[in-house]
């Protein structure tokens, strides 16, 4: 057990909660001491309920006392993304149009946390309703990056991921719909899982296109991503979209990862994700990594997925489509912000809306309906929206295909590390770019974790590695995340996480 | 959008991008259409190539799994009361939500 407990993994943790060692109270008030240190300057919260953590915290140190845990992370603190429906806690979505709202009810994501016992530290910063890949597009101002304050965590979920990243929670909840999860792990050092689509209850999490949406564990190891997400998931009758069968044996997976043995594992490398647009020092740390998984065993081999190229402009048709619709319910009538339009005496209805949206609303989000709108205009639907369903059928193929071959794709999660902050605030497509490697997973519905895999050459930034497998096979994303996970480890002589530099407000 | 000329797919006028806020219930400014309309025709631009990828025959996948219709019981389970549903509500009367007329002068 690390003196420290701020910078020890959930998994010791919760092996230190059971043996007694430590109590939840005592470990709650570390991470929000350590969120009051260095919270100021990376900005990873947008709300911090100390006192409800604390409860929790104290109800948790009594299971435990009792002899009658709730779960193997009963008492460990999480830090939850500001788009879950939280019960008497704010919950915004990065928007002004939400500010100050307080759910009624708790996501099911929520709900099965405080089942489980794990202390809510807050909600975590994210681009409005998750559009963005930078968390710069929040209306309560970016997240920065732990590893260089100037830089972005990536987005949406940079919060969730700098808070793990900057020790100020042990596990986040984030949402991935096109690498929301997943790239802000790669560019601040830690892990993101977005599972299989329908793994993960979607029921309370303010929707951004249903079809792509998916919540997920936010970590800094991937036991730790394991653990997580055998709470979270699982078959909820509020979900439609939800899977009605078991999970498979994550946190089994992901121990037999870290055995680094991978013979027999069949791991395909994307041809597409490498080349032009892709920063050197990202490759480089990708190359080290398939080197070690062969030297683990594995069998590697080049896949061809010829459609992923056209995942992003798919993908840039079917989100605004979906986004347009869903959020078309903050209207001003029943939740949310209303804002009468100046200079109109007796306003309507649609007159208060439009002014409503237009002050609610960001840049992005503004951005993203129209785009949509248009996208599913009459006369523009099928060379748009139904176009770009048609292609989203032949990137299913190339999936398909590619697992005949192949047990695990792998690639970079991101094509660069983390960017300086307002370098692509106002360069829509530039910012887009970012999700290149993530989206095809979103598009077909199938599991993907990023692991740190090394720093770049070229500015000492962290890097990520895509392990991406079937629907419903999340376990082997685990192992595979697990094993690379191990062998960087040995190399390093411990995790990467530790070479971040320290924050003001450390020691 | 019948109302508005037709331009090739691939670009957006900043008349139709008003038009288009109009339907989506956005009041834009005169700056912030300044701002949108060519960032969206660059965007519109970038992804008309998807145009050429897909044949007529490929089926449309609107979804990533292939869920047919969730049934469930016809039972009872707890809901929001009158005042959680009405807590977040921008103005209330009579535990119903109030809103601006909904009606025009002319109906």
């Amino acid at each position: 057990m690390s003196t420290d407990l701020v910078r020890s993994t959930a998994a010791e943790l919760a092996d230190a909660l059971a043996a007694g060692e430590i109590s939840s109270v005592e470990l709650t008030r570390a991470h929000l001491d350590r969120i009051a240190a260095v919270d100021g300057p990376v900005h990873a919260f947008l709300h911090v309920d100390a006192d409800g953590a604390l409860d929790s915290a104290r109800a948790a140190d009594e299971r435990r006392a009792a002899g009658r845990p709730a779960s193997p992370l009963d008492g460990v603190p999480i830090a939850v993304k500001d788009v879950m429906a939280t019960r008497g806690l704010p919950t915004t979505c990065g928007s002004r149009i939400l500010q100050g709202w307080l759910p009624p009810y708790d996501a099911t994501v929520v709900a099965r946390l405080r089942e489980a016992g794990l202390p809510i530290l807050g909600k975590t910063n994210m681009d409005e309703f998750a559009m963005g890949s930078s968390t710069e597009h929040s209306a309560y101002g970016p997240t920065h990056n732990p590893w260089d304050l100037d830089r972005i965590p990536g987005g949406s979920g940079g919060g969730s991921a700098a808070a793990v990243a900057a020790f100020e929670a042990p596990l986040a909840i984030g949402t991935d719909t096109g690498g929301s999860i997943r790239q802000p792990g790669a560019v601040t050092g830690t892990v993101g899982m977005k599972p299989t689509y329908g793994g993960v209850s979607r029921y309370g999490l303010v929707a951004l296109a249903n079809s792509l949406d998916q919540a997920g564990p936010v970590t800094r190891t991937v036991l730790d991503a394991a653990l997580l997400h055998e709470v979270i998931g699982g078959h909820d009758p509020l979900d439609s979209t939800s899977i009605d069968q078991p999970q498979p044996a994550l946190v089994e997976a992901a121990r037999e990862g870290a055995g680094g043995d991978l013979a027999g594992v069949r791991v395909g490398v994307i041809s597409q994700m490498r080349g032009e647009g892709w920063q050197p020092g990202v490759l480089a740390r990708f190359e080290e990594s398939v080197e070690l998984l062969t030297k683990a065993g594995a069998e590697v081999v080049e896949v061809s997925c010829p459609t992923f190229v056209h995942a992003l402009a798919t993908y840039y048709l079917i989100l605004p489509a979906e986004a347009s619709s869903n959020l078309a319910r903050f209207d001003a009538m029943r939740y949310g912000l209303r804002v009468l339009p100046e200079g109109i005496t007796d306003p309507s209805a649609e007159e208060v809306m439009r002014a409503t949206r237009d002050a609610g609303f960001g840049a992005e989000v503004k951005r993203r309906i129209i785009l949509g709108t248009y996208a599913l205009s009459s006369g523009y639907y099928d060379a748009y929206y139904g176009q770009a369903q048609k292609v989203r059928t032949l990137i299913g193929r190339d999936f398909a295909r590619a697992f005949e071959q192949v047990d695990v794709l792998v690639s970079p999660t991101a094509p660069t590390t983390a960017f300086p902050i307002g370098e692509k605030v106002d360069d829509p497509l530039a910012m887009y770019l970012n999700d290149l490697a993530t989206i095809p997973a979103n598009l077909a519905g199938v599991p993907g974790i990023s692991v740190p895999n090394g720093l770049a050459d070229e500015d000492g930034l962290p890097t990520g590695f895509q392990v991406l497998a079937p629907a419903l096979a999340d376990d082997r994303v685990y192992r595979v995340g697990a094993a690379l996970e191990a062998l960087l480890q040995q190399e390093w002589g411990g995790p990467l996480i530790a070479k971040a530099p320290a924050l003001e407000g450390d020691r | 959008m019948p109302d508005t000329p037709a331009p090739s797919p691939g670009t957006v006028t900043r008349e139709e991008v008003r038009h288009l806020a109009d339907l989506a219930r956005i009041e834009l400014s005169d700056e912030e259409l300044d701002h949108l309309a060519p960032q969206l025709a660059v965007i519109l631009e970038s992804v008309t190539s998807i145009n050429e990828v897909a044949a007529g025959d490929i089926p449309p996948t609107s979804h990533p799994l292939p869920l047919t219709n969730v049934f469930r019981d016809d039972v009872v389970r707890p809901g929001l009361t009158a005042e959680q549903a009405l807590s977040g509500a921008p103005e209330q009367e009579q535990q119903r939500f109030k809103v601006p007329r909904i009606l025009g002068d002319e109906q």
